[in-house]
């Protein structure tokens, strides 16, 4: 009986900590970003201005969060295309077989390839083709990030619209098909809009994704530290000006820049969290 | 059009010599039968005799598992139904399923017209309002849900589900009805209704049903085939299989000594 | 006989239509795995001459001498040796961190199914999965580098590495217990065993290769990261098994490779490691789970 009771508070405990991981989180990345907050006010989140000279140091948040943004959505309307195609491929046109297992196990393999190897690809495959079909400033750029972001966000865009489409009960579509419908009739009537909610949870895991990848950004971006003024040219996200910035900072630049971390975590949080909320729904 | 007895017994289906296989194993063996206009013809059989796989043949419905090979010939009316295209054959042939399956993200008047909206056909608002009333009617759901037509299907009863499924497969006006088990999944009140149904439709359609209960074969069919592993044992009017089976394994099934 | 098909009739464009999706379809998901294609032979055909027994037990060059090398026309000297012991070190010290403590969460929260401090755990775990990389390697500097062991380390790289890696744990410990018949746990327990051993002598091995599977599958993600270990391990030319030094990993030698342009020589071999380890494990842990369905 008593070593049940040590057992059930180890348990207990053990889960508690995960919580106070989280809240810890939460309270150290606010601390941090307390003399930024301090120094900038709510300005910090609406300027435009990175200035880190010193004696006239002025730090903006606002040109990586449109960074992140305009890379993250058009990296999410790059994969919609292929990933949608492919879930398409894997769930429904050829579900069970064997050149749909080995789809599936090559799609998988992607979500394996480290970033710093999707940065190396694109910083030396994907930019020279760039140029070559007539891309300017050298290659980098939101485009070409968000292009390696698409796919490197493939593999979680499948997954679950894949599983969920499979999932689409096979007598509502021989209902579909036994009134006479073609396959691309039962998929959009029935299979899509029975999956629906599923598919957008996916891609909203995958647009959770794309906001927060480091590396590969880092490497293709272009890192300026301006807003950025169109999809073709560079820029800075949030995740891409703390792993370019960090090394060199310190005082309110390195509290600038937890600041940024903190306003990612808690993005990133929330968009999680509403996709996480859709799939409960969905059960 | 009245019905002479001579057209009662004309054939709509002809089956000549179908074979079904799965995986290269035979599930249906060599069937052949005529099946008559106007009237209701059951398929019996203990399970895994084949009866669903033979029914699902009759619309191609096969065609789509890539494991399913079909031989043999069928005609409707003295059409080869293999030289059709499936689509075309299949609004010919209406199909009603085990489990009530109506499309669950449509309404109960979108289930009803989801044939002609998922065949592209266009039609007046007129003329759908019509179809869906029809149809409703003719499954004597309408006074059960004219106050809730738009609502989604999902919340009637089983009996009522699949009497939209029935109405949804009647909106085309199809020549043949295919039932696979209408009934299986449902409570005994819904079950009569839906037989009660099914006698009355065969006035306009002609109506195979695949049942594993023999006193629903012996109620409301006219026809009766029995099925054992595969072949086509015995065919005949239903009553007279009841009285007198031909067939030493049609009268030890329905003497209840196997199923 | 009246006929009931007389509507407008579409049916050859409709079946075109078909076709065509689906070529469609077909095309886009070939597009859609050329890039894991296209990157392994890149890989393969620039790194493959680098790999050598000296590039795996000798360290990283210094810059000069790469240079002198590359001038001669020879293969750059030296291996990889001191990230991949860091690597190594810094890989094994973060699942000794999360493995136990994702395990007993994940017993945990399939033990008390539906309660509330269950379902806040598994939500706030499930978050935490979301968590950037890079703002973990932020958190652990906060923590570690600033407060434990005042400087860049290998335990502080360990600790954002750990924390990466116990949701994941914590998820398919779970899943994998949810998979246990329920009556094994209760036969147990009506022998009158102790709870924590039917958790260590019933629920663990039973849910074995579950469990492996989650570990495999959390240790190639962790591996290959390099954006929380900029901010925490910093790297390090030599060898270090100190876990309060800096110390190198296989992805930040390839950082430096990349941003050095002597280097360049390296990363293509490097990488060329880095992912057969990862793909490696993946694929061995998928045969795990394979075997278990």
């Amino acid at each position: 009986m008593n070593s049940d009771k040590i057992t059930k508070t180890v348990l207990f405990s053990v889960s508690i900590l995960i919580l106070m991981l989280a809240a810890g989180m939460l309270y150290s990345l606010v601390g941090g970003a307390i003399p930024a907050f301090k120094e900038f006010g709510l300005k910090f989140i609406f300027s435009g201005e990175w200035n880190p000279t010193e004696g006239e140091e002025k730090y903006g948040a606002l040109p990586f969060i449109v960074g992140t943004l305009m890379t993250s959505f058009g990296a999410l309307i790059l994969c919609l295309p292929l990933s949608f195609s492919t879930s398409l491929f894997l769930g429904e046109y050829f579900r069970g077989t064997r050149v749909a297992r080995i789809l599936g196990l090559l799609v998988d393999l992607l979500a394996g390839i480290p970033s710093i190897v999707y940065g190396l690809w694109g910083f030396y495959v994907l930019r020279p083709a760039l140029i070559e079909i007539g891309f300017g400033g050298r290659g980098f750029g939101i485009f070409t990030a968000a292009l390696i972001l698409a796919v490197m966000i493939i593999p979680y865009a499948t997954s679950l619209s894949n599983e969920i489409i499979s999932m689409v009960p096979n007598d509502l579509k021989e209902a579909a098909y036994s009134l006479g419908a073609t396959r691309l009739e039962v998929i959009t009537s029935v299979t899509i809009p029975n999956a629906r909610s599923g598919i957008v949870a996916g891609y909203i895991l995958a647009f959770g994704r794309a906001l927060g990848e480091t590396m590969a950004v880092t490497m293709l971006i272009g890192n300026t530290n301006q807003i950025p003024t169109s999809f073709f040219g560079t820029g800075n996200t949030m995740a891409s000006v703390i792993a370019n910035q960090f090394g060199e900072a310190d005082g309110l630049k390195l509290s600038s820049l937890i600041a940024i971390g903190l306003l990612l975590f808690l993005i990133t949080g929330i968009i999680n969290a509403a996709g996480k909320l859709i799939i409960k729904k969905m059960n | 059009m009245t019905n002479t007895i001579a057209e009662v017994k004309k054939p709509i289906l002809s089956l000549k010599d179908l074979s079904i296989a799965y995986d290269k194993k035979y599930a249906v063996k060599n069937v052949s039968v005529e099946i008559k206009k106007n009237t209701v013809t059951a398929i019996m059989g203990p399970s895994g005799c084949g009866k669903s796989t033979l029914l699902r043949a009759l619309n191609r419905m096969h065609e789509l598992y890539e494991n399913i090979s079909t031989e043999g010939e069928a005609f409707l009316n003295g059409k080869n139904i293999y030289d059709m295209s499936p689509i075309k054959l299949r609004r010919h042939m209406g199909m009603v399923f085990q489990r009530p399956n109506p499309f669950p993200t449509m309404s109960i008047y979108d289930n009803v017209i989801a044939g002609y909206k998922l065949n592209g056909i266009r039609t007046k608002k007129k003329e759908r309002d019509e179809i869906v009333e029809r149809s409703l009617r003719d499954v004597a759901l309408w006074d059960e849900v004219k106050d809730s037509l738009f609502k989604k299907g999902t919340f009637l009863s089983g009996g009522q589900q699949q009497r939209l499924c029935i109405a949804r497969a009647l909106a085309f006006s199809p020549e043949v009805i295919l039932m696979d088990e209408p009934t299986s999944a449902l409570d005994p009140v819904a079950t009569s209704k839906v037989e009660d149904l099914l006698v009355k439709l065969k006035e306009n359609y002609t109506i195979v049903l695949v049942t594993h209960n023999m006193s629903q074969a012996a109620r409301i069919s006219d026809y009766s085939l029995f099925m054992y592993l595969g072949e086509l044992v015995e065919y005949g009017k239903t009553k007279n299989m009841f009285t007198n089976p031909i067939d030493p394994r049609t009268e030890e099934y329905l003497t209840g000594k196997f199923g | 006989m009246k006929s009931t098909f007389a509507w407008k009739d579409h049916t050859s464009r409709r079946l075109l239509k078909d076709k065509a999706v689906l070529v469609g379809v077909v095309v886009l998901s070939l597009i859609t795995i050329s890039p894991i294609v296209l990157i392994i032979s890149k890989l393969v055909v620039e790194g493959y001459q680098q790999i050598s027994l000296d590039f795996l037990i000798e360290n990283t060059p210094d810059t000069f001498e790469a240079m002198t090398a590359v001038a001669n026309g020879e293969n750059i000297p030296g291996g990889i040796a001191n990230g991949i012991v860091g690597t190594l070190l810094m890989v094994v010290l973060a699942s000794a961190i999360a493995i136990p403590i994702g395990v007993l969460t994940g017993i945990y929260l399939y033990e008390n199914q539906g309660k509330f401090m269950a379902n806040l755990t598994r939500n706030i775990s499930d978050i935490l999965q979301g968590v950037p990389s890079i703002v973990l390697g932020l958190i652990s500097y906060l923590w570690v580098v600033k407060h434990i062991t005042n400087g860049f380390s290998a335990l502080a790289g360990s600790v954002s590495l750990a924390i990466m890696m116990l949701p994941m744990i914590v998820r398919s410990t779970e899943e994998t217990l949810k998979m246990i018949p329920q009556t094994l746990k209760e036969a147990a327990l009506a022998l009158g065993v102790p709870y924590h051993k039917v958790i260590l002598k019933v629920l663990v091995p039973t849910g074995f290769s579950g469990l492996s599977t989650g570990i495999l599958l959390g240790i190639s993600r962790i591996l290959g990261e390099t954006a929380p270990l900029l901010l925490t391990a910093l790297g390090s030319s030599i060898i270090n098994l100190d876990i309060t030094q800096p110390t190198s990993a296989v992805p930040l030698l390839i950082w430096e490779f990349y941003n050095d342009p002597n280097m360049i020589g390296l990363i293509w071999s490097s990488s060329l490691l880095l992912m057969a380890i990862v793909l490696i494990l993946n694929i061995v842990s998928k045969q795990i789970a394979g075997k278990r369905n």
